[in-house]
């Protein structure tokens, strides 16, 4: 196994991530982001980003170019689309293990995981996963021009995402599982009023069936557990995120649903390993919030590592 | 022009020498949108390993766009990215919507197998 050694390692390359190396680099820490997936996290998942501050406007991909080419710059290494194959993150000296063959250790963790779209996880869904199967209706809508799709979810991104779907599909019904929506009062609003919309409530689909692509859906009707098949060329899951914190279960305190537990100053129950972003417990998931919070825990973790070597010192 | 640092095909000239002249290429074809942009960021950080492979881009609603959308093996897509591997010039494989690392090293790893030095 080859072993390199950092100062900080930071785990998940959104805004949270990029940003705790453009400041753990600028204090001259030798810091290495390791992310799983492209740098930008769920910023590249967004066309236009129009609340950030300073920025009119930039797609999420020129936003992410902007703030992995900043950490860059000030000396951060960046691995993306890499596999943690383990990690022991107790102790004084952290480590990381990726890809199975290359260990790199650090005095102070930062874990930035962020979040991922939920799915569904029933029969057929990996199957159909493009071939009718959609997590995204910006990317796919227009494969649906004319076609009967079904929207999965009840908050404000299946509602909004069923009306903009209205502009390529012939009826678009929307499957949620309770009686009621989530979403705000104007999203409910506008789909109700939508003709080409109609609802299947207190229902969920349990199998996706069909030879080459999508053909059918069984829904289940929760409360009379009656099944149905419905015909169907298209589906989008919008049935929102969760956070990534499945690696960190039983490393990190987690809450009941899954965020990492953090005090003021980011820090998790284990000392020197700090959390950032979306994947900790918060109300607000927004790119400011995770930029923010990126902040705090880099400042947080120089601050961990200079005590550390004060009473070392001393 | 997709805004990726890979190679792109972008006339049918281009795409027909790129098949003709290499053993294993992949194309990812796409736009710049959430599916794709992982997709493009696999291809590029695996061209300095995958050194036998041609990893080219091409714009999903180019002018020549359909020489991907219309191969009978992308029929049934309906997700971003189509990404089709060619090997000597035929389609080994198509895949539909996002794919991340190691779904893509497996198939690489599969149909363009590495010939020892
Ligand atoms: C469709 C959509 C549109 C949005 N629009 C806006 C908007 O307009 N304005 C706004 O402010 N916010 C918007 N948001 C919210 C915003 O994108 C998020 O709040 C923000 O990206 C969270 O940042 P993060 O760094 O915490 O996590 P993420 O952006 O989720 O990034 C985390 C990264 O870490 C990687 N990772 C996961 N697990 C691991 C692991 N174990 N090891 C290593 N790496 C890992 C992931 O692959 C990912 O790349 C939007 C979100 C979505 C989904």
């Amino acid at each position: 196994m080859n072993t390199y050694d950092f100062d900080v390692i930071v785990l998940g390359g959104g805004p949270a991530g990029l940003t705790a190396g453009i400041y753990l680099s600028r204090a001259k820490m030798k810091t290495l982001i390791l992310t799983d997936g492209t740098p930008g996290g769920q910023m590249i998942l967004t066309h236009e980003i129009a609340n950030y501050p300073g920025v009119e406007s930039a797609s999420g991909y020129e936003l992410s170019n902007t703030m992995k080419s900043q950490a860059r710059k000030f000396g951060c290494a960046i691995k993306s689309n890499v596999r943690i194959t383990g990690m022991s993150l107790d102790g004084d000296i952290k480590s990381v293990e990726v890809n199975g063959k290359d260990l790199y250790t650090a005095s102070a963790v930062i874990l930035s995981p962020g979040g991922k779209s939920r799915s569904l996880n029933v029969p057929g869904e990996s199957k159909f996963k493009g071939r009718g199967i959609s997590y995204c209706a910006t990317c796919d809508g227009d494969f649906f021009q004319d076609k009967q799709i079904i929207v999965v979810g009840g908050g404000n991104s299946a509602l909004e995402e069923a009306v903009s779907l209205t502009k390529y599909a012939s009826r678009v019904t929307i499957v949620h599982q309770f009686d009621h929506f989530q979403g705000f009062q104007h999203a409910i609003e506008e789909a109700k009023k939508n003709p080409r919309i109609d609802f299947v409530m207190e229902s969920k689909i349990i199998a996706f069936v069909g030879d080459e692509s999508l053909e059918r859906v069984q829904i289940q009707h929760l409360a009379t557990n009656a099944i149905s098949e419905r015909e169907v060329d298209g589906v989008f899951i919008l049935i929102g995120y969760e956070p990534n914190t499945e690696s960190f279960n039983g490393v990190v305190d987690l809450n009941e649903w899954k965020e990492i537990i953090t005090k003021d100053n980011l820090e998790t129950n284990v000392p020197g390993v700090f959390a950032a972003g979306d994947a900790v417990r918060k109300r607000y998931r927004q790119i400011t919030t995770a930029v923010a919070d990126g902040t705090v825990a880099a400042l947080g973790a120089i601050d961990y590592i200079r005590t550390a070597k004060a009473v070392a010192v001393a | 022009m997709l805004k990726t640092d890979l190679k792109h095909i972008t006339t049918e000239e281009e795409f027909q020498n790129t098949l003709h002249q290499n053993e294993n290429v992949m194309v990812c074809c796409g736009r710049m949108g959430p599916m794709c942009i992982p997709v493009y960021g696999v291809m590029e950080e695996l061209e300095a390993e995958y050194t036998h492979v041609a990893f080219r881009d091409m714009e999903f609603d180019g002018p020549i766009g359909h020489l991907i959308r219309n191969l009978p093996e992308c029929r049934s897509f309906a997700g971003l990215p189509f990404t089709v591997y060619f090997k000597n010039g035929k389609v080994a494989k198509a895949t539909s919507s996002i794919q991340n690392m190691e779904q893509v090293t497996t198939i690489l790893d599969k149909e363009f197998e590495k010939v020892p030095a």
